[in-house]
């Protein structure tokens, strides 16, 4: 395509704001998307830096325990629904039309809407903390009656969560109709990449829970201002009831933050191994068996609630089975770099890291899917070491590996590796200074969400800030990192790693403002949606 | 315990690994057959996964290091092998039988509380805690002692800091105690990690949980559930005494209860002076409201209304007492008149009158516990 071309007719569009204002192009609306959440991670991150600078010794130092009850809330919320979910929205958004050669979203105005919500929503959200009273302090799970007790704030949070949840479910509706109907003729369903999969399913899982979420959240709404007593003993209500309906929501939305990342590491390991995946099918069966437990489990969240032992054992049981389909997916990570040719680019690197890391975040799983055991260990630093290996080495590993897998592709430059490595070790070693220690608190009996500690276990929250603020730090190094990529850097090329497959590698680099307006042709022997 | 030097010990944890066996890295020493229980059953977890983690990742490096492209390994290019798919389908469900196998039986075990030789209720408040020996009509409350202006400085120095109360529960060796938990306001939830129990005490309804010391022993604990501002200050601390120690100490706390009742009745009659009331007041208040209303009165804004100034405290006298006495319900604030005799109450509420800029006009100004005990009847 020559230089005249790219600048005529349909390829124009509007500059400065008004190109991301209007846009209705998928690939500029997941740039907004990427954007967004890592300047949410960001924000999120440096709430993390002051509850670990506070922990860093015993006794209250920085920070009063309201406002450190409001850092842990809104971190919490903040890395959820602003920084993880977008970003995975975000590669959704650049990714599906590509990989399936699609020439956009199904609904690109939808797909303008489900984005601009989502910064009004984070305004409203953090805005909060400036109002009487300051931010939500009541946990990310907003459980009540202390829910009920909050200012301002509170309510602000809900409607946040909203308007969030509304975001979610029509990014889902288009993505879940993008893939069913745009694919490029002959690319069947098993035969689609496994990244393109793994979003399918994250779709109906949104589509199905965020609705219940949006639900709950009002419940809380009408208890607090309109008289009703949905979760208030006094009227006939059970604060429980909001426990499991939170939880039928909650434990759903693990997954959402988890599957696309399998999807990202499934994608990044055969290119890097120079090898097909190892057992496609398998791996697709495994992640829909993941998104269909995830379902019948969300009690686990509520183990020293006073449920009835059937129900304990019954929620034990079936959490216990998710590590059957979990353990399937890393097997065949590793059936896959078997006698592969193995190299170690930066996103190999972040892709090799997240196997190991989200399998111990997996292993602590299975120790808290214990009822005996989540009896010690609920609501400890033990389950905070848990989730941050699931989330920051299971999820943010993934999106970092994912953001430099595909930057060649989206701007036309090679990163530059030396500072990739180093943000990979940097993040990857404190990470694990950071989250590892947490375990031992946990053990030793340190519950979470408390401003100050007794004095045993000041050396293990030491480590853990020294830790925070390495990670905190290296981050600024990926914003570096990926600024310079955008701004210049060796040219990509159509296809900057050998090993891949998929569809996006036939295109340009950077990707045309428009591309696979005509459907791409397979070949015959295609697999899996390879080129 | 001496206060920790930041340098030293970071310095300790990266030089001297042996130095780690000086810090706790597991569950505490169990107290009770469930904690042992509950011990033994992680250890074996653990051990499990350590040993999966092996198997699963001692191949993936040697395939990372021998198959990689530097060393001029070619790819293969097998895509799938139903065998080996099947193989490890089936073999892990082998091993999460065994591991499900005694944690069922430990789940029963522990939600056994029939046959229980006593019964303590354990009522959880914003942020204190509340038991009730139901057999013998005794009742306390058991607040933290570690003192406010010591977790403000910024430098522990108790040896127990955050972790200690002014009135433990107090349980005798080889009796199998049942909890019964509730609470008043938020969800608490009553955790003792040596003694293998944390249980949600839930506003409205009654749960229940059970424990059997062997041993004479001291065991602290903490609220585990997110509760408010107070989350991480109100401690538990369980005091296991010989059977004859808690009869005897039984006995005192009833006799105790007896003179004190007797203290109140007396003060009941008795009319204070504002200085005598005042100088309660303030220890009244800074153990009970200055978390949230501030030892300034100035509250926090949004969240706890100040008391200086405040339209409440500087009106009717009448309206205020009501206020402390039955608290108000969906907020904080506690309702006094279950937690606190009549002369603190009294005495507090007189402090808050002229303290501060509140001038509250005589004889407004001064409540005396006869006041506070005619709203009892």
């Amino acid at each position: 395509m020559d230089a005249a071309a790219i600048h005529s007719g349909y390829q124009s569009h509007p500059t400065g704001p008004m190109r991301w204002l209007t846009s209705t192009n998928h690939k500029d609306i997941g740039t907004l998307y990427l954007w967004f959440s890592l300047s949410m991670f960001l924000v999120a991150g440096s709430l993390a830096m002051l509850i670990r600078a506070e922990l860093f010794q015993p006794g209250l130092q920085l920070v009063q325990p309201g406002l450190f009850n409001q850092l842990t809330t809104m971190h919490g919320l903040l890395m959820i629904f602003g920084a993880i979910m977008p970003a995975f929205v975000g590669f959704a958004n650049w990714q599906v039309p590509l990989m399936i050669g699609a020439p956009d979203m199904a609904f690109p105005r939808l797909n303008n809407w489900s984005f601009w919500l989502l910064p009004a929503a984070a305004c409203l959200m953090l805005s909060s903390f400036f109002v009487p009273g300051g931010a939500t302090s009541g946990g990310w799970t907003m459980y009540p009656p202390l829910y009920i007790q909050g200012g301002i704030a509170y309510d602000m949070t809900i409607f946040a969560i909203h308007i969030m949840g509304l975001s979610s479910i029509l990014g889902a509706i288009n993505i879940i109709v993008t893939i069913l109907n745009l694919r490029t003729p002959g690319m069947k369903l098993m035969t689609m990449p496994i990244f393109v999969w793994t979003w399918l399913i994250t779709a109906y899982l949104l589509v199905a829970v965020m609705p219940v979420l949006a639900s709950v959240v009002t419940m809380l709404l009408t208890d607090r201002h309109f008289g009703t007593h949905f979760f208030d003993a006094a009227g006939g209500g059970d604060p429980v009831m909001f426990q499991h309906l939170f939880w039928f929501f909650g434990h759903p939305e693990v997954y959402i933050m988890i599957l696309p990342a399998f999807g990202i590491v499934s994608t990044i390991i055969p290119t890097f191994a120079r090898k097909p995946l190892f057992g496609y099918v398998s791996m697709v069966y495994a992640v829909a068996s993941i998104a269909i437990l995830s379902f019948l489990v969300w009690a686990h969240h509520m183990f020293t609630s006073g449920l009835p032992a059937g129900a304990q054992i019954f929620f034990m049981y079936s959490t216990m089975l998710i590590a059957v389909p979990t353990g399937v997916k890393v097997f065949n990570w590793v059936a896959t770099l078997w006698r592969g040719s193995i190299s170690f680019e930066t996103p190999m690197l972040f892709a090799l890291a997240m196997v190991c890391l989200f399998t111990i975040g997996g292993f602590s799983g299975l120790v808290l899917a214990m009822v005996p055991v989540d009896v010690q260990l609920q609501d400890t630093y033990y389950v905070v070491a848990h989730f941050h290996y699931v989330l920051f080495a299971g999820a943010a590993l993934s999106i970092m590996g994912g953001i430099y897998y595909w930057l060649p592709k989206w701007t036309g430059h090679m990163y530059d590796e030396r500072l990739g490595q180093i943000h990979f070790w940097l993040t990857a070693i404190a990470c694990n200074i950071t989250f590892f220690p947490m375990h031992f608190l946990g053990l030793a009996g340190m519950p979470r969400r408390i401003p100050d500690y007794a004095p045993q276990f000041a050396d293990f929250n030491m480590m853990a800030s020294v830790g925070g603020f390495v990670l905190g730090a290296s981050q600024l190094l990926f914003l570096y990192t990926v600024i310079k990529c955008i701004r210049g850097g060796a040219a990509a090329g159509d296809k900057p790693w050998e090993g891949a497959t998929t569809l996006e590698w036939t295109l340009p680099s950077p990707a045309p403002y428009h591309s696979f307006t005509t459907p791409p042709t397979l070949e015959p022997d295609n697999h899996h949606g390879h080129a | 315990m001496n206060r920790v030097k930041p340098p030293f010990s970071i310095a300790l944890i990266l030089a001297a690994p042996g130095a780690l066996a000086e810090m706790a890295i597991n569950l505490p020493p169990p107290a009770t057959g469930i904690a042992r229980d509950i011990y033994d059953l992680h250890t074996l977890v653990l051990w499990i996964c350590f040993g999966i983690f092996l198997v699963v990742f001692l191949p993936m490096f040697y395939a990372l290091w021998r198959h990689r492209k530097a060393a001029g390994h070619a790819a293969a290019g097998f895509r799938d092998n139903t065998r080996l798919e099947v193989l490890w389908t089936v073999v892990p469900v082998l091993i999460l039988i065994g591991m499900a196998w005694p944690a069922t039986q430990l789940i029963l075990d522990m939600k056994n509380v029939g046959d229980s030789d006593m019964t303590v209720k354990v009522t959880g408040h914003q942020w204190r805690w509340e038991y009730e020996y139901l057999d013998d009509g005794l009742r306390l409350v058991s607040n933290m002692s570690t003192p406010r202006a010591e977790i403000d400085s910024g430098r522990p120095q108790s040896a127990h800091y955050l972790l200690e109360v002014d009135r433990p529960l107090v349980v005798p060796t080889g009796s199998k105690v049942r909890l019964v938990l509730t609470a008043t306001d938020v969800i608490h939830s009553w955790w003792v990690p040596a003694l293998g129990v944390k249980q949600d005490a839930i506003p409205g309804f009654i749960k229940e949980a059970w424990f059997r010391v062997d041993k004479p022993g001291t065991f602290r604990g903490q609220c585990a559930e997110l509760c408010g501002m107070g989350h991480g200050f109100m401690p538990i601390v369980v005091e296991a005494v010989t059977p004859e120690q808690f009869a005897a100490w039984k006995a005192g706390q009833m006799a105790g209860v007896a003179t004190t009742r007797a203290t109140a009745q007396a003060a009941i009659g008795k009319v204070f002076s504002i200085a005598e009331l005042m100088a309660r007041g303030e220890q009244v208040y800074n153990a009970n409201c200055a978390v949230c209303h501030q030892s300034t009165g100035l509250g926090i804004p949004g969240a706890f209304p100040a008391m200086d100034g405040s339209a409440i405290v500087n009106g009717p006298k009448l309206a205020h007492i009501d206020r402390v006495f039955n608290g108000k319900p969906g907020t904080s604030m506690q309702a006094f008149g279950k937690l606190l005799p009549d002369q603190d109450i009294a005495a507090v509420i007189t402090y808050e009158r002229n303290s501060w800029h509140n001038r509250v006009a005589a004889p407004d100004n001064i409540v005396q516990p006869a006041e506070i005990a005619a709203l009892r009847h």
